[in-house]
């Protein structure tokens, strides 16, 4: 053939050009971390972290993401759970099928669509008022599909005999699920809520119209709250340079809090789960 | 005796339940508790539509069509109008861009991945990648803002306006804050969705397909480009659908680099001037929004937004389950 060598030579001309794509892929991430790091980190100081605003601090920042964080998993994860031991144990039917396609497509919901929902229920109708637990409610409206759906996924990978062996020694089908399926699912439990947390720990679009922000410690679960996402996007359209490296510093600490559970977890789970 | 303590629940009790005679049992109990529970999604879906519908019914009465087709956005009391064509046509332009630049993007590591990265470097790198997707929008955004937003300022946008500023797309001067940047930012965004599903797609394909093109001849590249990508096409159209969900719903990073324009300034006559998404619009302005009707438009650009991304991921559903059907499972 005399086009041979042509051929090797496109065959050499993709290999390059694929390994070029990976490596354009990485330069955004490791400049992400690169500069978080070295912008954030000179902002990094016990007065930074625990100060008010007014004292070039972010603590009501931390306070308020933590505070999100726990509520929504309170409110979230117990729900999320659940729906996912119905779709995985007892899911064989068109009710179940239906909350399953459901679920899917709630999971691609536009986040801000998520805020403008809990804006009308929450902040709107029932509170009245920007507050820490309209935030909360938003992230688990994000945060309830993803982990009933990592839930089922996890259930489904118990063997059927494990079920069955249980059963066959008298213990009724709850006692089966409580005792014996979910522990068995347990690593498979824990990876996909903390994955699901460390996504809604960085979400802010819901947070605009829900917790709207505050110079304060927290003030009660009606009041509005700070947060770490929202800290990081006011502080970068701000003109002064000590704020936007004050949005850094925030961004630093939100970029430790998300990727150390990612890394975390992965490491732990070691290719168990697929996604 | 441990089970003495669930004993009252396992004893079947009779009770009359709207007319008929049912056991209550603790099996009867978990069952119905879960399967209450589960129904939390229909009714996260009920309160979005609820809310969203009766939101945006004010202003949808009094604009009609025009809150659809229309260009201009003023809040000025007595001089009301909202129309929301420049953010749909914005956020599609975005999404087409991150398209344009992201799907060659992660075909190439997807494809790079399965097919020729040695054994060694594919689960690392393969998690450098995934992590992409672990960094909060907001962080992408304050990256591109200070520092992503002046390399392509630096070496695409001025050079490209400065030798081909004359065509219409490219004209105007480039600031760095505009449709292009917050399409690439998008683009970034949506190569871990799209590399991992098609780095599924690309795994599934049966290897008896690829011994069989090696066995007359085929170079690797020959058989990645004829054989495997064209078994696996419908997957990878249905992972490319699912990245442009991504991409339309997208909203803190999009919105701290469109540059924030309004009215008929924000219609996407340059890829080099500043824009608005749907979703970026509702992310700078609601907040804003002084009175009833303004809140209500943007309650209705969210749900414009909703109804397209919605058609977006289910038509991608629908798709991929149709192909999985056909095809025996390619992808799972």
């Amino acid at each position: 053939m005399s086009n041979y060598g042509f051929r090797k030579f496109l065959n050499r001309l993709f290999f390059v050009l694929c390994a070029a794509c990976i490596v354009i892929a990485v330069i955004p991430l490791l400049s992400i971390i690169w500069e978080v790091i070295v912008r954030g980190a000179p902002q990094l100081s016990l007065n930074f972290l625990a100060a008010t605003n007014s004292g070039g601090g972010i603590g009501p920042a931390i306070q308020g993401t933590l505070i999100l964080i726990g509520l929504t998993s309170l409110i979230g994860v117990p729900v999320g759970i659940l729906s996912g031991v119905y779709l995985s144990e007892f899911g064989n039917n068109q009710y179940a099928q239906t909350m399953r396609s459901i679920n899917d497509i709630l999971t691609e919901f536009p986040s801000i669509v998520v805020g403008i929902t809990a804006y009308g229920v929450i902040v709107i109708a029932i509170i009245g008022s920007y507050s820490a637990v309209a935030g909360a409610i938003a992230l688990s409206f994000i945060l309830i599909p993803i982990v009933a759906r990592t839930t089922e996924e996890s259930l489904k990978l118990v063997p059927n005999s494990v079920r069955e062996a249980s059963l066959a020694l008298g213990a009724h089908k709850w006692r089966t699920t409580l005792s014996v399926v979910l522990p068995s699912a347990k690593s498979g439990l824990v990876t996909g809520t903390l994955l699901a947390v460390a996504r809604i720990a960085g979400e802010t679009a819901p947070l605009i119209m829900t917790i709207l922000g505050n110079r304060y410690f927290f003030q009660g679960l009606n009041q509005p709250m700070a947060a770490l996402p929202l800290e990081i996007w006011r502080d970068s359209l701000q003109p002064q340079a000590s704020l936007q490296a004050q949005g850094w510093g925030a961004a630093l600490i939100l970029i430790l809090i998300v990727l150390s559970l990612n890394i975390l977890v992965r490491l732990a789970s070691k290719g168990r789960m697929r996604k | 005796m441990q089970s003495h303590r669930w004993k009252t629940l396992n004893h079947p009790t009779s009770s009359k339940f709207f007319g008929t005679k049912i056991k209550v049992t603790g099996d009867f109990l978990f069952k119905n508790l879960v399967a209450i529970v589960a129904a939390s999604a229909l009714v996260i879906l009920f309160i979005t539509a609820y809310v969203l519908s009766t939101g945006s019914a004010p202003v949808v009465e009094r604009f009609g069509s025009g809150f659809f087709f229309g260009t201009a956005w003023n809040p000025v009391e007595g001089r009301e109008i909202f129309g929301a064509f420049p953010y749909v046509l914005g956020t599609l332009v975005t999404s087409g861009i991150a398209l344009f630049i992201g799907v060659p993007l992660s075909l190439g590591i997807a494809i790079f991945l399965v097919e020729m990265a040695p054994k060694a470097l594919r689960v690392p790198v393969g998690y450098l990648v995934e992590l992409l997707a672990a960094v909060p929008s907001v962080i992408y955004g304050l990256w591109g803002l200070f520092v992503f937003r002046f390399w392509l300022l630096n070496y695409v946008e001025i050079p490209i306006s400065t030798y081909f500023g004359w065509i219409p797309i490219f004209s105007g001067t480039p600031f760095g804050l505009d449709l292009f940047t917050a399409g690439c930012i998008l683009a970034i965004m949506i190569i871990p969705t799209v590399a991992s599903i098609s780095k599924e797609v690309i795994s599934a394909v049966p290897n008896s397909i690829r011994e069989g093109a090696y066995s007359i001849g085929a170079t690797k590249w020959e058989v990645i480009r004829h054989w495997v990508l064209s078994y696996g096409r419908s997957g990878i159209f249905g992972a490319v659908i699912l990245g442009l969900g991504r991409a339309v719903g997208e909203t803190m990073a999009v919105a701290m680099l469109i540059g924030n324009a309004t009215g008929p300034a924000a219609m996407p006559t340059s890829l080099f001037k500043p824009g608005q998404t749907m979703a970026s619009l509702i992310a700078n302005g609601f907040l804003e929004a002084t009175s009833k009707l303004e809140v209500s438009a943007y309650v209705g650009v969210g749900l414009i937004l909703l109804l397209l991304s919605l058609m977006i991921n289910v038509g991608a559903h629908f798709l991929v389950t149709r192909i999985f059907k056909v095809k025996g499972g390619i992808v799972e």
